[in-house]
């Protein structure tokens, strides 16, 4: 996970000065998640994981990420597209409606 | 220069763009993911107005970890030069310079920019993301919007159904210049699409990818079909896979049979209005099309 940004606090500019001189700012700097815009979510059973990685290559997010004998999914940034499940050959991932 | 295949294996996991807002399924930034990865953290990026753009640096968050900027819309060539020109002047060493545009961005209003860069050679990568449309600014037909499709300025009506005019061949556009290496692609055959990026960046000269990028929102399908249609549109024909290269152009894939263009059509609602005549008419074209390049290009 340490391959991926992750959020930080963003001191909002209270005085004009507090602008960043020039339309530039530091790269790769996360404030919010995608979580919210979930409706449904991948999940896995590992057993029936081949360890073929099509999830992981073809997630738009990169949300999907590589464990020991498995996939796993960042759900801060998951928004639920549903591709991973799609592209798996051994049908691997369900997607299940998000709850709250 | 690293030429060890890529693959899903052995691919970094390293992320360059993420936390980014497009939408749960955008084509455009799967293909902004591994342009990314593959050319790896020593990479100058620039991304006209369009949807990568829009969704990629929301100020304070921005998801590009790299050196990314924004380009003036019909710009984005001429700052890859002068991005590479200023790299040169400060003696960079092993980097890469890379644009990555969207279909209007490419061949409407950046095609001018694009065509002087490839004149003067400038070693620079320019990747067209093609969507069919003006997608950022609420579905507008650009100059690769397919025959037929329904954006918000070719309505489908009684008389017209859709756009009336065909793709332009940007490909081949790109290869008349002489480019030193050029090639088409698509998000839904992504080791093709990754070996086009790792060879482009190997190119002394300029290269070109063009990669064919389904957008859910502006083409009516669910967010978990767009990989689907990606590798649908390259099976039924109506997208091809080649490089162009040394003077001579090369079929990837020439499929012996077709599946249905009609399914490929149907299942979207960007196409839902078709009538049986305008299938039929663009089958035609598809094999037209098809008939030239299996006679003049060479295939693997
Ligand atoms: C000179 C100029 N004209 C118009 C615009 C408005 N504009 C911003 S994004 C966009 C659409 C981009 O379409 P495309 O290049 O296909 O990328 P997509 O949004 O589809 O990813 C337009 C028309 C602009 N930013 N600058
Ligand atoms: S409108 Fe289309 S191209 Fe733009 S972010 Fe959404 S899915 Fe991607
Ligand atoms: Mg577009």
């Amino acid at each position: 996970m340490s391959n991926r940004p992750t959020v930080q606090h963003f001191n909002s500019p209270k005085h004009i000065s507090d602008y960043p001189v020039g339309p530039a700012f530091r790269a790769g700097f996360l404030t919010s998640t995608n979580a919210g815009w979930r409706s449904e979510r991948p999940v896995l059973v590992a057993e029936r994981c081949t360890l073929c990685y099509q999830c992981y290559m073809y997630c738009p997010e990169a949300t999907v990420f590589k464990i020991t004998g498995a996939v796993d999914f960042d759900f801060d940034y998951c928004k639920g597209c549903g591709i991973c499940a799609e592209v798996c050959a051994a049908k691997a991932i369900t997607m299940i409606p998000e709850k709250r | 220069m690293n030429t060890t295949k890529i693959t899903a294996r052995s691919i970094t996991d390293r992320e360059f763009f993420y936390g980014h807002k497009a939408c749960a399924g955008c084509g455009g930034s799967l293909a902004v993911r591994h342009i990314l990865k593959v050319l790896g953290e020593r990479t100058f990026t620039a991304i006209p107005a369009g949807c990568m753009s829009a969704v990629g640096f929301i100020y304070p968050q921005l998801c590009f970890t790299g050196n990314a900027i924004i380009s003036t819309f019909p710009g984005t060539a001429s700052m890859l030069s002068g991005i590479a020109a200023g790299a040169k002047a400060l003696k960079l060493n092993n980097f890469h310079v890379v644009g990555i545009a969207g279909d209007g961005g490419t061949a409407d209003i950046g095609i001018q920019a694009l065509s002087g860069a490839i004149d003067r050679r400038d070693k620079v990568i320019y990747i067209c993301y093609d969507n069919e449309a003006y997608m950022n600014t609420g579905i507008q037909k650009s100059g690769l919007t397919p025959f037929g499709a329904k954006t918000t300025t070719t309505p489908a009506g009684e008389n017209i159904r859709g756009s009336v005019t065909h793709k332009k061949n940007m490909f081949e556009i790109v290869a008349a210049h002489g480019i030193d290496y050029a090639a088409t692609a698509s998000v839904g055959y992504l080791q093709d699409f990754i070996n086009k990026i790792q060879k482009a960046s190997q190119v002394e000269g300029t290269s070109y990818i063009h990669v064919y990028a389904p957008c859910p929102t502006g083409w009516g399908v669910a967010s978990n079909t767009t990989v689907n249609i990606a590798k649908e549109v390259v099976d039924c024909g109506l997208w091809y896979l080649a490089e162009y290269e040394c003077d001579e152009f090369t079929l990837n894939r020439n499929p012996k049979t077709f599946t249905s263009v009609e399914k490929y059509l149907r299942s979207q609602g960007r196409f839902k209005h078709l009538q049986a005549h305008d299938i039929e008419h663009i089958e035609e074209m598809r094999d037209r099309k098809w008939e030239r390049m299996r006679r003049l290009w060479r295939s693997v």
